[in-house]
């Protein structure tokens, strides 16, 4: 199926179910992208696979107390076996030498187990309307209905709505709880209703994904977001379009297959978008990280060479020849050579039969890096009285980041120096 | 009969499962091993397409392998692209898994599997296929790759117990000292996988976890030396599946899911036991 016969169909009224599957799972995700970001954010992301697990009971329970198939009365259920479990996790992890993950890892599959007990007990005593609990382990999105629709929408204005009030709090108390508890927020209330957020979101989007899957719509979303931004509205709003554009997508491939799963389709699609964010996200991507490690490598050995050509004319040579550096720097010629060919082409110096010269321009940049090197040295013995033989190898990595800034900063607090603390004159 | 082959099946799920969890509950590396337990799914299919069971070995290794390529992939998002390791894990083991229900609801008719076998597995039918072993005793197909991968992993850890041991609880003093952090990190993460593989069959994912967890950690509680601790924990397992698969009879019950419960019900008791001793003591103390 083409994506004009995918629109076509989408606009039709003929095709009502791929609408509303549509707009349902991109709602779901949208609200579980939206809430995930503080789950990431507080480095909980394993408990949403917790909460996942967890409700598994309580709908059986729901279930099993009510004898009907009321979706409310699972969604309540649902939401009372998830806060337990929280609970429960924090409640272990207080009073025992156990650490998180493996809390973590044992309340999920007991309470799993919990409710696959539960579940085959309902099976077996023959109740004909437990055909719809299966749902809650692996999810139905491709036969949701319009009341699963309104849900869903319901919960996304829901979270939209809280955490735009709560801002704040949330913000606060994913990086710093402790600086929210001394602002006078109330930490206890916000957490617990965070978590009360999230346990409902899980909860209703169970029954879409399964119980595997819904870990993911909170989690990969903003995840990805977060490489591409530092600013937690702007991260809110990409994990929300994240999550809403996936939903969609992830139906549209379910629905031009035969047989494809929808759950499993939105959670690959999310991953491919957090995984484009990670690698081409504009700073912390992996790319633009290796990137800047490349052009800070490029920086480093443009400023050695020239400073160490300009020292040995310091010491009176006129010309200097390639070994000579080389017994300096300990470089490879390969290595040399190439670095001598971008600094020719900078214009900064040039080379004749295994012979360097600097010029006028390479010298003011050479002279640049050993005002930085020096004025650095300078400044630790001053400040930090540290003997002569330490300043050498701090002043040799920090030389190459001091911004012009720092530069002038240090020219003023240390009064425009003449030498160094080895005597050296300082190049201005 | 059938009792007996239950139980045995069950009882080494839950050795193999304690050997490896006792180190994973030590290292704080348990959600990876739920991780792998999931992941390993895409790997289990290929597996399952290509032989039609998982029975023979060369398959099992590349279904092992499948779990370390998980590992892999969430020490890369950790180390290259610096995601926190909760997330790293939580999006490489749901989107391997995703992969796996895709291809499973694709191809899986010829397969024969599916999601909920994944999930909890069919331990109830362990003695529908039986196989003679060396024409003296007949054993379930299952419990005899399990007893031949318990053998394994018993080997594996007592010959690599030092190293084990000595970078599950001093990895700074391990690297230190010139000791191959990293071999035995992938050392466990193979035994790792390789269990969750050839358990998954028989009891499911959620009850490979529980037993990854659970004995180790209630183990964990009650004793303090380390070999103690994985002596008792398969005990625990062991005592677990017994108990587990009774209450299954009993109540007419899927019997992962009892001896899931039965492990949580074990660890409620010792873990209230030990608070109750604790507090006990502090008022001695004070």
């Amino acid at each position: 199926m083409s994506i004009w016969n995918y629109i076509s169909a989408f606009f039709s009224a003929e095709n009502y179910t791929l609408f509303v599957v549509s707009i349902g799972s991109g709602l779901l995700c949208f609200a579980a992208g939206v809430v995930g970001t503080f789950t990431y954010l507080r480095k909980r992301a394993l408990i949403g696979d917790v909460i996942s697990h967890s409700v598994l009971p309580g709908v059986a329970v729901a279930f099993m107390l009510t004898g009907v198939k009321n979706p409310l009365y699972f969604l309540a259920g649902a939401i009372l076996a998830g806060m337990l479990s929280i609970w429960l996790v924090d409640y272990i992890q207080t009073k025992s030498k156990l650490k998180p993950d493996t809390i973590l890892a044992l309340t999920l599959s007991v309470f799993f187990g919990v409710g696959i007990v539960l579940l085959t007990k309902i099976q077996h005593s023959g109740n004909a309307a437990q055909s719809g609990l299966d749902s809650f382990l692996f999810g139905k999105a491709a036969s949701m209905s319009i009341a699963d629709v309104k849900l869903f929408s319901a919960i996304a204005v829901i979270n939209v709505v809280c955490i735009l009030v709560l801002l704040r709090g949330f913000s606060l108390i994913s990086f710093d709880e402790n600086y929210a508890k001394g602002l006078g927020f109330k930490v206890c209330f916000i957490k617990a209703f965070l978590a009360f957020l999230t346990v409902v979101t899980v909860a209703i989007g169970v029954q879409a994904v399964g119980v595997v899957l819904m870990a993911a719509l909170l989690i990969t979303p903003a995840a990805g977001a977060r490489f591409l931004t530092n600013s937690i509205l702007k991260m809110l709003l990409l994990s929300g379009a994240f999550g809403f554009v996936s939903g969609w997508i992830g139906v549209f491939i379910s629905y031009s297959g035969t047989g494809m799963p929808t759950g499993p389709w939105i959670v690959v699609v999310l991953s491919v978008f957090a995984f484009i964010a990670i690698l081409f996200g504009k700073q912390k991507g992996v790319i633009a990280r290796i990137r800047l490690k490349k052009s800070n490598y490029i920086k480093i050995n443009n400023e050695n060479i020239l400073k160490d050509i300009y020292k040995l004319a310091e010491q009176g040579q006129n010309t200097i020849t390639e070994k000579e550096i080389i017994e300096k720097e300990k470089y490879s010629p390969a290595l040399l050579n190439s670095v001598l060919k971008r600094l020719e082409k900078l214009d900064l110096l040039d080379r004749i039969r295994g012979m360097v010269i600097m010029n006028d321009k390479g010298r003011i940049a050479a002279r640049e890096v050993i005002r930085k090197h020096r004025l650095w040295e300078l400044y630790l013995s001053k400040y930090f009285s540290l003997a002569e033989d330490h300043l050498h190898d701090d002043a040799e990595g920090i030389e190459h980041v001091i911004t012009p800034e720092i530069e002038k900063h240090l020219i003023q607090l240390l009064e425009r120096p003449e030498k160094d603390p080895h005597q050296s004159e300082i190049p201005y | 009969m059938n009792d007996f082959y239950i139980i045995f099946t069950a009882s080494l799920v839950a050795i193999n499962c304690a050997l490896m969890g006792s180190f994973l509950v030590m290292r704080k590396m348990v959600m990876l091993g739920d991780a792998i337990s999931h992941a390993v799914l895409p790997g289990i299919f290929i597996a399952y397409f290509l032989s039609g069971s998982t029975a023979s070995l060369p398959i099992l290794i590349g279904a092992a392998l499948s779990g370390i390529f998980a590992t892999l992939i969430i020490e890369w998002f950790t180390t290259k692209a610096r995601l926190q390791s909760d997330a790293a894990i939580g999006v490489s083991y749901t989107l391997l898994f995703a992969i796996g229900i895709i291809l499973i609801s694709k191809f899986g008719q010829d397969a024969d599997l599916d999601q909920q076998c994944v999930l909890y597995g069919e331990i109830e039918y362990v003695s529908l296929w039986l196989e003679s072993v060396f024409g003296l005793f007949l054993l379930p197909k299952q419990s005899i790759i399990l007893l031949v991968v318990a053998v394994i992993l018993i080997i594996a850890v007592i010959w690599g117990y030092k190293g084990l041991f000595i970078t599950t609880f001093d990895p700074n003093f391990a690297l230190s000292t010139g000791v191959a952090v990293g071999f035995w990190h992938y050392f466990l993460m193979s035994g790792v996988s390789l269990t969750t593989v050839v358990s998954f069959e028989s009891v499911g994912a959620i009850l490979v976890i529980a037993f990854l967890s659970g004995p180790p950690a209630i183990a964990y509680l009650l004793v303090e030396d380390f070999k103690k601790m994985l002596i008792l924990a398969c005990l625990i397992g062991i005592g677990c599946s017994i108990g587990g698969y009774y209450s299954a009879k009993l109540f007419d019950v899927s019997v992962a899911g009892s001896i899931s419960t039965f492990i949580g019900l074990v660890f409620t008791v010792v873990f209230i036991a030990v608070r109750f001793r604790k507090s006990k003591l502090d008022v001695i103390s004070a």
